[in-house]
């Protein structure tokens, strides 16, 4: 079970509740609080959303809107602000893999880790916005709109840039496979920090970059920290199967969540990592209430707040915790590991989260009492430390 | 009042300063390395804590270099984590301005600076090689002459982007509704032969407005930027002389541009080592530098100098017959240092003159020529020399380098910063929030005042 952060909240009208803080929204008490919160649940990891553009409610394009939270912070340096202020909860910030350098996140996301000791993750995003691109300078895409994304030359722009993700996490898991565990020897009678043995080039060459390696940061405590992908098409669920350890899919329904993860699975053998685990994960986006009809006025209320009902890619659940937990245990009954929630409103809906909904989930026996000291991949069901790709057989 | 010292740490770098081979030397990945190291200068009320950076691994004879400590985490994450450890301390770092695009930087240190609530601070550098470039999509290579000109332009363009929201956009009334008062905030365009942007900056006017600036560079042209843009300068000089030379040269340079000395602060990177008494000091200070200069580290150095595979010589016996290499340095690759050897024939020749006339051997030599810590004495020693060269106007400070980590800073803080506190010139309290604070720095005025200040 993890929450997705997202400034005030997921509705556009969420700063505007009476609890909401948004003269805060990019303080690291503010952050800190949010993690602590979720931490009190015992959730596994929240996401922290971003992007390199001010926040929009139009398709690939600024809406010059005044009246919705609009400015973020790096959802890495978030991550890295709260993590000595947190002692279980999973960091996953997000990476926009099209305009940034994969050897930068690579030992970014690397050193989350061990500021966090092992409970660092990322999800990695591609950008086709054409304002986006302007803010770098090095590469232009044209003005799509929703309707376009059956036209041929535009489904191969996709490909192109969800291979480019592909290529991208290759990067950084190489990278952070560079070091092998026992490079340090600081051997005094020889002089030598490092075995360079243990060492690794990764000699990368792809269609957008190349990278020579090894990386400046040693390997980190989880040894391949967490990748993570959000998808609604094939091509983000052939990355996912192909790349990442941990999908979140937007299904409507179980069925529909059948059959993306059936999808999934496929990409995933395809692949050839048939026996790997990967969690499939749902996202919903959740007003949680006392009772059903709060939960819906509360919806509609903000709705007429924002001046319209609000949408989303993900499933919008209202109602009670009890009826969010009979609905996911139905979900997930369709093959999916888990879930990623989305908060509608924060505090109010986090806070539903971790003291309604997860009581009531382990009310029913399907959600921890207490954490271990799992490390993020293990607290997920991934192999605890996996085995370097650099390192020779028997040396791991 | 006397004039008032700042100091920093250097969290020990991947250079033979640092000695890995001691007992006390704990991890340079560690967070909690970090911590310690950042919680000490805070306890001691350091003005900053100074990561450096260096993108590929240095490589000697075409081999990783192996001899010092290797690796080191991202800068970034560190700085952020640092901020949740400690509530006053600068928090700085060195961002290669060469393997970035401007707007993912400036969103980088704004969100630092908010994070830390006015703390971020960055050494602006430029790389020289296409061997650092091999780890990036950009590349790396730059003509010489480009180096400064696309340096200055991508600070220039950061700039652009930190005042691109005037600091009053964000009203977030929530009778209202109304979040932001412009809808334009963070509009920028920047066109030239470096960069090519447009569009709007996603983070908003943090609380320092941009962060604290430092240059490094020694260069004619470094001096220059350095006094158009910096607000602070780590510099290699750190004795008397070449110190107030350096310090008169630099803030003689200020007024050209519209600012006044104290707007540029000077402070050297400086090593030390402490004793119970000058003597003991001296012993230390002499066995820690053959623990920094090893017979392999002396070869190394030498071969930098050389340019040449000197593996077959015994570092205790005399240095090479054949002269260095003329022509570009091959044999070090990433390393900064290797420019110094600009004549390296007549280097060469001062060793060899050195050697001959004390009868030293190649790592005597090496250790000789390599420099001795800047202080070294007790803790009172120290504490006077400290501040006879602040006072002299050789630096308005120093930036520590404790050759131990984490624990090289904890002796300094607890016995010469009291001696300084004790003679006034140095805080006893912090007395404000932000870095610009510590260093003495007037806050910027934010657009949207200096707009307000035409108008009237």
């Amino acid at each position: 079970m993890s929450v997705a952060l997202e400034g005030a909240g997921w509705h556009p009208a969420a700063w505007r509740e009476p609890r909401a803080r948004p003269a805060e929204l990019l303080t690291g008490r503010y952050w800190t609080d949010l993690a602590a919160e979720a931490e009190r649940g015992l959730l596994d990891f929240v996401t922290i959303e971003d992007g390199l553009s001010l926040q929009s409610s139009r398709y690939q394009a600024p809406d010059g809107r005044t009246d919705q939270v609009r400015g973020r912070l790096d959802s890495v340096l978030i991550a890295a602000r709260v993590a000595p202020r947190t002692r279980h909860l999973g960091l996953v910030p997000t990476v926009i893999v099209t305009h940034t350098e994969p050897f930068h996140a690579s030992k970014a996301i690397a050193t989350l880790d061990y500021v966090s000791t092992g409970r660092a993750g990322v999800r990695v995003r591609v950008s086709a916005a054409p304002h986006e691109a302007a803010h770098f300078g090095r590469r232009s895409f044209p003005q799509l709109s929703l309707a376009d994304r059956d036209n041929p030359a535009v489904r191969e722009l996709i490909g192109a840039l969800f291979a480019e993700a592909a290529d991208y996490v290759e990067v950084m898991r190489r990278l952070w496979d560079s070091w092998e565990d026992d490079a340090e020897i600081r051997d005094v009678s020889t002089g030598r920090f490092i075995d360079i043995e243990k060492v690794h080039y990764i000699d990368f060459v792809g269609e957008q970059f190349s990278v020579k390696g090894p990386s400046i940061t040693p390997r980190p405590p989880q040894g391949q920290p967490v990748v993570s992908a959000l998808g609604h098409a094939t091509g983000p669920y052939q990355l996912i199967g192909r790349s990442a350890d941990v999908g979140y899919v937007t299904p409507p329904d179980p069925a529909g969540a059948a059959a993306i993860v059936a999808e999934i699975r496929a990409a995933q053998a395809a692949a050839g990592r048939a026996e790997e685990p990967l969690p499939v994960l749902a996202d919903l986006v959740v007003f949680l209430g006392p009772d059903a009809a709060a939960a819906q006025a509360r919806r509609d209320r903000l709705d007429e707040r924002s001046g319209r009902e609000y949408t989303s890619d993900a499933r919008i659940f209202a109602g009670t915790a009890s009826q969010l937990a009979d609905l996911l245990l139905e979900w997930r009954a369709a093959g999916l590991s888990g879930f990623r929630l989305r908060p509608a409103v924060i505090p109010d809906d986090l806070e539903a989260i971790t003291r309604d909904l997860v009581p009531e989930l382990q009310r029913r026996g399907v959600f921890r009492t207490a954490y271990d000291d799992a490390t993020l991949r293990e607290r997920l069901g991934l192999v605890r430390r996996p085995a370097n790709r650099y390192a020779p057989a028997g040396r791991n | 009042m006397p004039k008032q010292i700042h100091l920093a740490a250097h969290f020990p770098g991947v250079n033979n300063t640092t000695v890995w081979s001691d007992p006390r030397s704990g991890s340079h990945i560690e967070f909690s390395s970090f911590a310690h190291l950042a919680q000490t200068a805070e306890r001691a009320k350091f003005d900053f804590l100074f990561l450096a950076e260096g993108l590929r691994l240095r490589e000697q004879g075409g081999k990783i270099y192996d001899l010092d400590v290797v690796g080191r985490p991202d800068t970034f994450t560190v700085l952020a984590a640092l901020a949740a450890v400690t509530d006053r301390l600068g928090l700085a770092g060195t961002i290669n301005s060469t393997f970035n695009e401007p707007y993912e930087v400036a969103r980088q240190f704004a969100s630092l600076d908010h994070l830390s609530d006015g703390r971020a601070a960055w050494n602006v550098v430029t790389s020289w090689d296409a061997f650092t470039g091999e780890n990036f999509r950009r590349g790396g290579f730059l003509p010489q002459e480009d180096r400064y000109e696309r340096a200055k332009t991508f600070m220039r363009t950061t700039w652009e982007l930190f005042d691109s929201w005037r600091g009053d956009e964000i009203v977030a009334d929530q009778e209202s509704g109304v979040f932001l008062a412009d809808p334009d905030a963070g509009r920028f365009a920047h066109h030239d032969r470096h960069f090519d942007i447009s569009g709007q900056f996603n983070v908003p006017r943090s609380p320092q407005g941009r962060p604290v600036i430092f240059q490094a560079g020694d260069s004619e042209e470094g001096r220059e930027f350095a006094a158009a843009s910096a607000d602070a300068i780590f510099s290699r000089h750190g004795t008397l002389e070449d110190g107030q030379k350096f310090y008169a040269d630099v803030k003689g340079r200020l007024a050209r541009y519209g600012r006044i000395p104290d707007q540029l602060k000077i402070l050297p990177a400086a090593t030390f080592v402490l004793g119970d008494t000058d003597e003991d000091a001296a012993a230390i200070a002499r066995e820690v530098r053959f623990q920094q200069v090893s017979g392999q580290t002396a070869i190394m150095f030498a071969e930098q100098l050389w340019n040449r595979d000197l593996s077959g010589y015994d570092p205790d016996g005399p240095l090479p017959e054949a002269d260095p290499l003329p022509g570009e340095n091959t044999i070090s690759r990433g390393r900064a240092s290797v420019r110094m050897y600009r004549d390296p024939l007549a280097v060469a020749a001062q060793w060899r003159a050195l050697a001959a006339e004390r009868n030293l051997s190649l790592r005597e030599v090496v250790i000789e020529v390599t420099g001795r810590q800047t202080f070294i004495g007790s803790p009172a020693t120290v504490a006077a020399d400290i501040n006879r060269l602040v006072q002299a106007d050789a630096s308005d400070g120093f930036i520590l380098v404790p050759h131990i980590t984490p624990g090289g800073l904890d002796e300094f803080a607890d016995t010469v910063v009291p001696l300084l506190q004790e003679r006034g010139v140095f805080r006893t309290e912090y007395e404000g929030t932000t870095l610009r604070s510590h260093l003495g720095l007037d806050p910027l005025p934010t657009p949207a005042a200096n707009e307000k200040a035409v108008a009237s």
